[in-house]
């Protein structure tokens, strides 16, 4: 009798699934063979919500999708709605819509470095990792209220304005976090076990990448350079200056230093939008019930997990007909099993790791 | 003891202090985390919360090996039967936090996926409200269960398992 | 805004390029909003895929949407519209096809052009009930498979049927 495959349930309860994710693995001994993700555990019907509300009532919801990076959510539906109805929000808020999404960006990074190293092993990064977040959040907090789901983009432009004392808040947490990535980069960058668990493993090509419709840091780690950001720039993204980092390999590892190099531009970019805030209104006058002529958009941004899309289609009333939210992490999913083949088991951790899914974005 | 325990309230008193006491400070919390909840569950057990000092930093994995189900976010009807499992699988004693307005009562999700409250398949001893409860509301809720299991008498569940209420 | 600009000029060639090479796909085309649409026969599908993607250069899929026309299906038309929105890198342009699809009819399915579609297309069987032929799998992906209904279409209740669990 002889044993070759062996079928591996993982979750929907597992720690390291980031969420009620199933993965039915079938693995030789512990070489894997397939792996079959099964979603929906967290479906909650949102898109069928949505119809049923306002466009100012569907930002908040949009918060509970990518609930580490729920701003990025707000800002790409409410950029989605102003374009569909032809709102043009005033330069001052725009800017403050940067500050507001790349600090969320380096909010999510620092999650997902606690995340995927605590996964793999390494523990203290995901208190170190943890602990530089809740500089962050703690603006988020003074600036509206809400620590995670912040809903603090809304429809024609921001609701509250950054005064002197939130900016120099802000400018501290930034002076704050780099001597904190020093740190975690000392315990991990050349780190003997760390590179024997990520160098090398779930490598997809760039055209492989492509194919499968891989966004975001992924695909930057297999050097396709596609953010967002340059190539069809939103919200004044196009008056900074950043670079867009690009991995060489497309395996765990880069896609690791990929993120921890867009923590750095992002903090640029901060500093670039602070110093030149411009004058004027935080927000333009929506109506209470915005309704909206029958047409339809489908409108993309840079979210940290990838490309965030939102296709909305309005009928002239003020619920919209349909939203559909093209969601990174979902179609991220589908490339797990090529980048698993071949590897160790206990290395489709690290590999989810590295992709950085939420579920919440996958099964709206 | 050849009388009835009844006749000795002094120790068993007692007793009950000490078991509730050294219950409520070494609860092991089985994170369901499901949404947006778990993340500030993290935050909770992260080092700026702490909730070490409770006792409770050492979140179980294994139903096996834990005794307290935080269910931190929604609970969807395909998720349902897997709740169920699991709780079933935890030993006794074993207490529910419902964590999150999800948890609660299906939160802002009133759709045709989404299980209305997770008390409706497992009995939960209390509620945080909140979407989500920030930390010092997790750690309010996780007091609020301290309080619960110091007024409960576990020796009258130990003495006289007939009267023990089914969970 | 940029995006505008990215859209037209390319979407004329397109639409040159699409209409010489088969004639009578396109039922309509137009640019709203800075965005370019392209209303396509049904059994063109396949073909006008691999054509856009092989020759012109759009390689990535980025999203299916599907639109429940139910309202003007009692009229007479096809009851769902599907949205397939592609992506040119480099580039930067989009372009997005629209087919119509009667309740009971099966539509070619992308997986063989892009492989991004797969999952795509089980989210829009399992919303909406659309058969997409050849796919590899086509199966529930948010819902139990044990689910009735489809729930995103117009006459599913928020609720839903059943009362859950």
């Amino acid at each position: 009798m002889a044993f070759k495959e062996i079928d591996l349930n993982m979750g929907p309860q597992h720690p390291s699934t980031h969420g009620v994710l199933r993965l039915k693995l079938a693995v030789d001994n512990e070489v894997v063979l397939r792996v079959e993700p099964v979603v929906g555990y967290l479906h909650r019907g949102m898109e069928k919500l949505w119809e049923n509300l306002t466009y100012t009532q569907v930002v908040p919801l949009t918060d509970r999708l990518d609930y580490i990076a729920s701003l990025s959510n707000n800002l790409g539906y409410v950029l989605a709605v102003e374009k569909l109805a032809g709102i043009e929000v005033p330069r001052r808020a725009r800017y403050i819509r940067v500050v507001l999404a790349e600090l969320q960006r380096l909010a999510s990074h620092l999650a997902w470095l606690g995340f995927m190293a605590n996964d793999i092993g390494a523990m203290s990064v995901l208190l170190y990792g943890f602990e530089a977040r809740e500089t962050i959040l703690d603006v988020f907090e003074e600036y509206c209220g809400a620590r995670l789901t912040i809903h603090g983009i809304r429809i024609g432009g921001v609701p509250h304005d950054l005064d002197g004392a939130l900016v120099a808040r802000i400018r501290k947490v930034l002076d704050g976090i780099p001597a904190r990535l020093a740190d975690i980069r000392a315990l991990l960058d050349e780190n003997r076990i760390w590179k024997g668990r990520t160098v090398g493993v779930g490598t997809i090509t760039a055209s492989a990448a492509i194919e499968y419709g891989l966004t975001g840091p992924p695909l930057r780690a297999s050097g396709v350079r596609w953010d967002l950001r340059k190539d069809l720039p939103y919200s004044s993204y196009d008056e900074f200056d950043f670079e867009v980092p690009l991995g060489r390999n497309g395996d765990v590892y880069d896609r690791y230093l990929i993120r921890l190099e867009e923590i750095c531009q992002s903090i640029r970019i901060v500093r670039q939008a602070l110093d030149g805030l411009p004058e004027g209104e935080t927000s333009v006058k929506v109506p209470r019930v915005l309704k909206v002529a029958p047409s339809e958009v489908f409108h993309t941004i840079e979210a940290p997990k990838g490309v965030l899309g939102f296709y909305i289609k309005s009928n002239g009333t003020d619920k919209p007909e349909r939203v559909k939210m093209k969601s990174p992490s979902f179609i991220n999913l589908q490339s797990l099993e090529h980048m698993c083949k071949g590897n160790l088991f206990s290395d489709v951790v690290g590999i989810l790791g590295s992709l950085d899914i939420v579920l919440g974005e996958i099964d709206k | 003891m050849s009388d009835s325990p009844e006749k000795h309230p002094f120790l068993l008193t007692r007793a009950d202090m000490f078991i509730t006491w050294a219950q409520k400070n070494s609860l092991w919390p089985f994170g369901s985390g499901l949404a947006c909840c778990a993340i500030e569950m993290i935050a909770t057990a992260a080092a700026r919360f702490d909730i070490a000092r409770f006792g409770m930093e050492l979140f179980r994995a294994s139903p096996r090996q834990a005794d307290l189900f935080i269910v931190a976010g929604t609970v969807t009807n395909k998720m349902a039967p897997v709740i169920r499992r699991l709780w079933d699988q935890m030993p006794d004693p074993k207490w529910a936090l419902a964590m999150g307005n999800c948890a609660i009562g299906g939160g802002p999700f009133p759709t045709y996926s989404v299980l209305q409250g997770v008390d409706k398949i497992i009995p939960v001893d209390v509620y945080v409200a909140g979407c989500p409860p920030t930390p010092q509301g997790l750690i309010h809720g996780l007091m609020t269960l301290q309080e619960k299991i110091s007024r409960s008498h576990p020796t009258k569940e130990i003495l006289n398992p007939d009267a023990r209420t089914s969970r | 805004m940029p995006e505008l600009a990215a859209d037209r000029p390319d979407f004329r060639q397109a639409l040159e390029a699409l209409t010489g090479r088969f004639p009578g796909a396109v039922l309509s085309s137009g640019v709203e909003k800075g965005e370019s649409a392209v209303r396509l026969r049904k059994d063109d599908l396949e073909a006008v895929l691999r054509f856009l993607k092989d020759e012109l250069g759009f390689n990535v899929l980025e999203d299916i949407i599907v639109l429940d026309n139910v309202r003007t299906a009692a009229e007479g038309g096809k009851r769902f519209s599907v949205l397939y929105q592609l992506y040119r890198h480099p580039g930067a342009s989009r372009i997005r096809l629209v087919v119509d699809v009667g309740d009971n009819e099966g539509l070619a399915s992308a997986v063989p052009v892009y492989r991004s579609a797969d999952w795509a297309e089980r989210e829009a069987f399992d919303m909406f009930g659309v058969r997409f032929e050849g796919h590899p799998g086509l199966r529930r992906i948010y819902l139990p498979d044990d689910f009735e209904g489809y729930p995103l279409r117009k006459d599913f209740p928020l609720e839903g049927r059943d009362g859950g669990v």
